[in-house]
């Protein structure tokens, strides 16, 4: 499915200081009964964002109006779990761009970069001064480059440099995914299926 | 140069590597269920592209079906909606489905292997975390997001950094009332839920030596819950005895073919790994867990750990204890139990149902305790009342249900209310998991008897020896 291109990203944070966040917090099972892709964003953290009777819960920050932006901050081993995607379109669908913990699970990445949620992975000092500056400051701005492939506290102007191959920045930098490449190797591929094994 | 397992059978499958980038995997087998799958199709569709090798994906329908009266149709609508999906998809391309009420419907991870579309030395995925479960046979088996089962879909490929290896052994033998439940649980424990991000697992040493194949594939079904993307066993006289013959088992000279393959399947005595660890498996006690995460597991007659003893943060630890009711320092034994629930991918077998009739036989389930019994898969059904498991759990006051996830992850009926604690044999004891606001234990069918029979968390071990 087609996503916006990413380039640079300027934005406020909403922080979620909590470690080991699995894909059952970001989407109960309950909510993935759907068919189409529509209206993840919802649920996005469900029953950490609304009481049973509907209501929403005043402490979670999705509920703090203080805090919005482009970017969630979360705690480290972010994403853990079941490979549901769900909870990476949940993310998308909500309106962030861009997850930044100091840890993610291997499958969560994957999904992120495969619909063009960038997962940026900096030190644990880092994401601490983060979380602080923006806990001082809602305001604060942060800006995700990915072409230098930076991430900045404008406040500070603390920076770090992020990992992302260059075969995926390119592809979120242009919003292709990879059925695209694949679909162009296809007699490669079935040349190389007719000699296995099983 | 000297390889591993997990080497042979990834750089074996590598159609193509990408400079600054991941590798062209191609993938033998494909699974798929009602809930991961449906909009790869409409990705599919939209593209205006086919099923590349149809015959390489098989359908089931598992998580979202209902675990009581079949045959009747599915009310929730939304659910009933999936499964129709998931037939009318399948008919379309022209794979195989097996929906609710055939008669190789089941849990994806159960029927895989039960009908041989498990095999060593292949690349299995599925849109669902505990694909890791078929490594248990020597195969490279992970879970994929749904843009990668379109993929698969379409181009019978998916497109992965190779991960690091790790070598896991255990010596020594298991303990009596020990379980590979057990033995996954323990390694979690040690490693925490993150410990294996970024690697590839093979597990090694006496203790999966003469495990079963069920056994395997309850530890290889939980590798990913200490973040491992899959965890593997070289394939030995047991792997072949398992799945020679089965329905889709290759067979005459294809079969001879194969084994040859099978046999090369193996780490070479001097290959190295990028990290290793070695346990003692006498040493390992029936375990369970108290906290919101499968790496909050202790042996069942420990304490429950301060906070300063454990890995992570001290504010996310205590939103945990308090999620679940408990405090540091409280003793696990005697706590009281109000669910218990066995089956799923991770402990949904006949050898699981064998090990829980072992302790109810001759007993009654405590009047606290509300008991599921979720068989894996029809065969798994019908196994249940051949032995005569059916006749010991109906004497002690349980029902069997049929085969699907289940209270697993309750998409279905089966959820566990708010604030119950849960004895379960599945995988995850997130919050909410099984259930909003559901407390979950997890442990082996083994404990879980225990508690149904006692209504509180008991050492299975008091209950095997009065029976000696």
């Amino acid at each position: 499915m087609a996503y916006d291109k990413f380039e640079i990203l300027k934005s406020t944070a909403v922080p979620l200081p909590i470690e080991n966040v699995d894909t059952d917090q970001i989407i109960p099972a309950r909510f993935l009964k759907a068919t189409e892709r529509v209206g993840f964003g919802d649920n996005l953290f469900r029953d950490w964002r609304y009481n049973t009777d509907g209501s929403p819960k005043a402490d979670f920050v999705l509920n703090n109006p203080t805090y919005k932006g482009k970017i969630l901050l979360g705690g480290k081993n972010f994403g853990s779990g079941s490979s549901r995607e769900h909870a990476a379109w949940a993310i998308y669908d909500y309106g962030f761009r861009a997850v930044v913990s100091s840890f993610f699970a291997d499958i969560f990445r994957g999904n992120c970069l495969n619909i063009g949620v960038l997962p940026v992975q900096i030190s644990p000092a880092f994401l601490e001064n983060i979380f602080t500056e923006v806990h001082k400051n809602p305001e604060t701005e942060i800006e995700i480059n990915l072409s230098a492939q930076t991430i900045t506290l404008l406040s500070t102007g603390e920076k770090e440099s992020f990992d992302i191959s260059s075969y995926k920045k390119d592809n979120m930098m242009n919003g292709f995914d990879d059925i695209d490449y694949l679909q162009n190797i296809k007699s490669e591929i079935q040349e190389f299926a007719a000699q296995l094994p099983l | 140069m000297s390889k591993t397992l997990f080497d042979k059978v990834w750089d074996g499958h590598v159609v193509r590597k990408i400079e600054g980038g991941p590798d062209v995997l191609f993938i033998d087998r494909h699974l798929i269920h009602e809930v991961t799958s449906p909009v790869a199709f409409l990705g599919l569709k939209s593209r205006g592209i086919k099923v590349l090798y149809p015959e390489r994906t098989f359908a089931t329908a598992d998580h979202n079906t209902p675990t009581m009266n079949q045959h009747l149709p599915v009310e929730d609508q939304l659910s009933a909606n999936q499964l129709k999906a998931l037939e009318s998809n399948s008919n379309e391309y022209g794979i195989s489905h097996w929906g609710l009420g055939h008669q190789k419907n089941g849990i994806v991870h159960v029927v895989g292997p039960e009908y041989g579309i498990t095999q060593p030395g292949a690349t299995i995925v599925c849109g669902d975390s505990h694909t890791s479960t078929h490594g248990a046979f020597g195969a490279i088996a992970f879970g994929i997001g749904t843009s990668e089962v379109e993929m698969v879909l379409a181009t019978q490929c998916i497109m992965q950094p190779k991960p690091q290896k790790m070598r896991i052994n255990i010596t020594g033998s298991l303990g009596y009332g020990v379980t590979p439940k057990d033995v996954a649980l323990f390694i979690i424990s040690q490693l925490t839920t993150s410990g294996a991000t970024g690697y590839f697992v093979e597990y090694a040493g006496k203790v999966f030596e003469e495990m079963t194949m069920e056994g395997r594939m309850t530890v290889c079904n939980l590798s990913i819950e200490m973040g491992a993307r899959g965890g593997m066993i070289a394939p030995d006289e047991t792997t072949i005895n398992y799945v020679k013959g089965r329905e889709f088992s290759p067979k005459g000279e294809a079969w001879d073919k194969a084994l040859s393959y099978y046999k090369t399947l193996k780490t070479d005595d001097d290959a190295v790994f990028d990290k290793e660890y070695t346990f003692d498996g006498s040493l390992i006690e029936p375990m369970i867990t108290y906290g919101t995460n499968p790496g909050m597991g202790i042996g069942i007659s420990k304490d429950i750990p301060d906070a300063g003893s454990v890995e992570g943060g001290v504010s996310t630890y205590e939103k945990s204890l308090n999620y679940m009711g408990f405090n540091q320092g409280d003793q696990m034994i005697g706590k009281p139990v109000d669910y218990v629930f066995i089956g799923s991918c991770t402990n949904g077998r006949i050898e699981d149902f064998r090990a829980f009739a072992s302790i109810v036989k001759g007993r009654k389930k405590a009047d606290n305790v509300t008991a599921w019994l979720v068989p894996g898969s029809h065969i798994v059904e019908a196994a249940i009342k051949e032995e005569g498991l059916l006749d010991i759990f109906t004497e002690a006051g349980f029902v069997l249900r049929q085969p699907g996830c289940s209270a697993c992850l309750a998409m279905n009926d089966d959820k566990i209310p708010a604030g119950k604690y849960a004895v379960s044999t599945s995988n995850r004891n997130f919050e909410g998991r099984q259930g909003p606001g559901s407390r979950t234990l997890l442990a082996s069918p083994l404990v879980a008897a225990a508690a149904a029979v006692t209504g509180k968390v008991t050492d299975p071990r008091e209950l095997m020896m009065v029976e000696a």
